[in-house]
């Protein structure tokens, strides 16, 4: 739950756009409820980069999702604690289906952003390339006109997938401690299913 | 007495000859050294590879250009000119409204001065990269640079003097820098005759007290004889809490002074306690008088700077404030004095003087204490001679000027007239080593060679004459720094390279105590300017009476509004222009057909001003003038000019019909 809760603090994605003229690259960060960079005016200077080409400006306000992203993230935050609290085997695991199909979902979700954002294009770009498209990768590297795009998950990113290993560590552990359990009677509680419950 | 004044009188004709020689045997030298310096690994020591960064940040003094340029160091590359004391219409400097209040004196605008010597602000007696001061000469100023924006932070004006030369020299924490007069002017100024110099003319010796943030306010000035206060060093270590200044003109003659002056066999070093002078001010033994000098301050958060004159200063009287001023004897007109990295010697290079004379701090307090007085000038005593002297070095050369140090116990002397720099030992006085300058070396500098810890193993010569060093370029050519390793027992010439102006004194420092703090661009949300637009949503022009203020927005690749209609013959138009970038090292430039000052080059967050006067009516262009991006071409627009009674309504726009 901790691991879910980080993705407030820190950028679940981190896309960094390296020309010669920006030898310290341009970092946007992607948040679970805001857009931002490693300095104050990212956003402007890449809005500033993809006018040229006609690319429509990135506003925050302008992408639903990083509205009710929260409230998901928040409901599944919840759910966690719950299944902590009951501690049965199979909410762990349902737990982590849910979590790997929002995953799944979002990146999805994230990739026709970026699509719509490299192919919808203004018909008035001031610099028009046939067939170009200026989408950024979805994961990895890649050549854009001057640029090197580079697109990975950053540290949100990183607990959100930990907080996923967790639910099904929990729920593999979980499973094989209710077989102990059913071999050896007198054993009380699982220790190591509530200590990875609070790391979860 | 006429001996010894026919005996001079041969020195005055021999010294050029000498001096003349010395040019010829460097001549020949020439081709030598060149060929040393093919043969050495020189190359290889000054190339700072593309991207690489230099090691050292050089500050030389424009002189007469009235600027600061910045030089990188080993490589010799220049890095940028700060406007200081001078217009300059590359940055708008002076031009823009924001930096007109910056050259405001008790004179009026005063667009022009001759900028000498620069000196990096220190803490415990080390360059700290907080500021950089440097003084102005012919209206007495002295500037302060701020090392996160390379701009000039304040000025302040100095009163009661003239030829502000010995000056902006710092004590170890800064706690003050100093102006001497160069000049003995009527006290007060006034209308009297020049030949009354001895009875009415004075010399004016000021304390700026610089505070945390920098801000400069002068805390007292101590009334001397008209001397002329040629350069000046504060103590430091052991002799922080004095200061010294040299002398010349001691016989105080106000015409033909290159003989006049010349005179007498010893003029004088005086060394001020400042921190007596403050127990005074706190006593109350000061008089205030009035005076008038501007103030003036810039701020990064409005953009803009002020001018307020101020009316009075506080006069210390050393008749009136025993053991504030004590005056050494120093052989022949002494230049530069300069205190070694331990504060205890305190080299009086006595430019008329076969010997540099050396007195030593230790001795002074004893002869202080012992009353071992001579005599007493206007009150103030002169100390003997053979009482504070701590050492002689004999014969180095001719035309001893200005003295550094390095970290290792040593000296380097500059001689003008022999055109080269002596290395000697503080302490032992002997000459280690000399290395001829190309031509006739005025300062040198070696970084933190003039604080309690040189970082040097390089020296800069700073040098007056270049003959035949370049391509020609015409009969003026250009003055040079040259660079030496002092890193071994002998000096090595790596480098030498053209300068901006006359550079007479230098400051160097290591990279990394400014490199980190240096601003990137202002932030736009902290701007205060009262013309500022936020955004292009606050773009828009607005007349009041003849004046049209337009709150114009740049941002790549346009500006907003780029569209004026309704201007007439006759308004003053003011162009507020608002830079919206938030990026490193994205200006934008403004200028517009038949300005009458220059264009405006706006940082990234800033606002500033130009004043345009259309005089006949028509369209004319204004464009971007920094090459900012793909479409820096065409940034661009235009501002209908009406004549004064034609029905034509203020309008404005950008991208679409424009609108009122
Ligand atoms: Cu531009």
């Amino acid at each position: 739950m901790i691991s879910l809760l980080t993705l407030f603090v820190f950028p679940i994605w981190r896309i960094t756009l390296i020309a010669p003229q920006y030898p310290d690259g341009v970092t946007m960060f992607i948040w679970i409820n805001k857009l931002g960079g490693d300095s104050p005016g990212v956003l402007q200077n890449v809005n500033i980069l993809n006018h040229y080409v006609g690319m429509k400006f990135i506003v925050a306000d302008s992408i639903p999702e990083l509205k009710y992203f929260p409230t998901i993230i928040l409901i599944m935050g919840g759910l966690a604690l719950l299944a902590s609290l009951i501690n049965r085997s199979w909410m762990y695991f349902g737990w982590g289906v849910i979590m790997v199909a929002l995953a799944v979902a979002g990146i999805y979700d994230f990739y026709l952003w970026e699509y719509d954002y490299g192919h919808n294009l203004s018909p008035e770009a001031p610099i028009k390339i046939p067939g170009a498209s200026f989408q950024p990768p979805l994961f990895g590297t890649k050549h854009i006109l001057n640029f090197i795009a580079k697109s990975y998950p950053h540290l949100g990113g990183y607990f959100a997938g930990l907080a996923i290993f967790l639910a099904f560590a929990a729920w593999w552990i979980k499973t094989k401690m209710d077989k102990n359990e059913n071999i050896d009677r007198n054993s009380i509680g699982n220790p190591v299913g509530n200590s990875l419950q609070t790391q979860a | 007495m006429k001996i010894h004044s026919g005996f001079r009188q041969l020195l005055y004709w021999v010294l050029p000859i000498l001096g003349i020689f010395a040019m010829i045997s460097c001549n020949s030298e020439k081709n030598d050294s060149t060929a040393g310096v093919l043969a050495g690994d020189a190359a290889s020591q000054v190339y700072v590879a593309p991207g690489k960064y230099d090691e050292f940040y050089a500050f030389m003094s424009g002189g007469f250009s009235g600027q600061v340029s910045v030089y990188g160091l080993p490589s010799g590359r220049l890095l940028k000119v700060i406007p200081v004391f001078s217009l300059d219409a590359e940055k708008g400097y002076g031009f823009n409204e924001e930096t007109k209040p910056m050259l405001n004196t008790s004179h009026g605008f005063v667009p022009w001065d001759d900028a000498h010597h620069p000196e990096l602000s220190q803490t415990n007696g080390s360059t700290d990269g907080r500021w950089l001061f440097i003084n102005g000469n012919n209206t007495p100023r002295v500037a302060r640079i701020d090392l996160t924006t390379f701009e000039t932070a304040e000025i302040i004006e100095i009163p009661n003097s003239g030829g502000n030369h010995s000056s902006p020299f710092t004590t170890e924490n800064t706690e003050y820098v100093v102006a001497g007069t160069r000049f003995g002017v009527p006290y007060p100024q006034r209308d009297v005759e020049i030949n009354s110099y001895a009875e009415n003319f004075k010399g004016m010796l000021t304390f700026i007290k610089v505070a945390d943030d920098g801000g400069m306010e002068i805390a007292f000035q101590v009334l001397l004889p008209a001397f002329d206060y040629d350069l000046a060093h504060s103590g430091k270590g052991k002799s922080n809490g004095w200061t010294f200044f040299t002398t010349y003109n001691t016989e105080q003659k106000n015409t033909l002074l290159e003989v006049a002056a010349s005179q007498n066999d010893k003029d004088f070093i005086a060394a001020v306690n400042w921190k007596k002078a403050e127990e005074y001010i706190q006593q109350g033994k000061f008089k205030e008088i009035p005076a008038r000098y501007a103030h003036n301050l810039y701020s990064d958060k409005n953009h803009s700077g002020t001018s307020t004159m101020m009316d009075k200063v506080k006069v210390l009287l050393p008749s009136e404030c025993p053991g504030l001023v004590y005056f050494l004897p120093t052989p022949k007109s002494p230049h530069g004095v300069d205190v070694d990295p331990t504060g205890e010697y305190i080299v009086g290079n006595g430019k008329l003087s076969a010997d540099l004379t050396v007195h030593s701090f230790t001795r002074m307090l004893k002869a202080i204490e012992n009353q071992a007085f001579e005599s007493e000038v206007a009150g103030i005593p002169v100390l003997k001679f053979e009482e504070v002297v701590g050492g002689v070095v004999k014969e180095p050369g001719l035309g001893p000027l200005h003295t550094e140090f390095d970290a290792n116990g040593n000296a380097y002397t500059t001689f003008f007239i022999s055109s080269e720099i002596v290395k000697w030992k503080v302490g032992t006085w002997e000459v280690l080593d000399r290395t001829p300058c190309y031509y006739s070396v005025g300062h040198l500098m070696i970084p933190g060679g003039d604080s309690k810890n040189p970082q040097g193993k390089y020296m800069v010569a700073l040098n007056k004459i270049t003959k035949d060093r370049y391509l020609p370029t015409g009969p003026e050519l250009c003055h040079a720094a040259q660079l030496y390793d002092i890193s071994g027992d002998k000096i090595k010439l790596l480098l030498d390279f053209p300068t901006v102006g006359e550079p007479h004194y230098a400051q160097g420092i290591s990279a990394d105590r400014i490199q980190s703090k240096s601003k990137k661009f202002f932030p736009i949300e902290e701007n205060e300017h009262p013309y500022r637009a936020m955004g292009e949503k606050d773009a828009k022009v607005v007349r009041e009476g003849n004046t049209v203020h337009v709150y114009m927005t740049t941002i790549r690749s346009h500006f907003a509004p780029d569209n004026i209609e309704g201007v007439k013959v006759g308004d003053k138009v003011l162009f507020h222009i608002t830079n919206l970038e938030q990026d490193w090292d994205v200006p934008h430039g403004f200028a517009v057909l038949g300005a009458n000052n220059a264009e405006l080059l706006v940082m990234p967050g800033q606002t500033e001003t130009l004043a345009w006067e259309p005089k006949t009516e028509g369209v004319f262009p204004f464009y971007c003038t920094d090459f900012c991006s793909a479409l820096h071409q065409e940034m661009q627009g235009y501002v209908r000019v009406s004549a004064r009674d034609a029905a034509v309504a203020l309008k404005w726009g950008l991208g679409e019909e424009i609108t009122q």
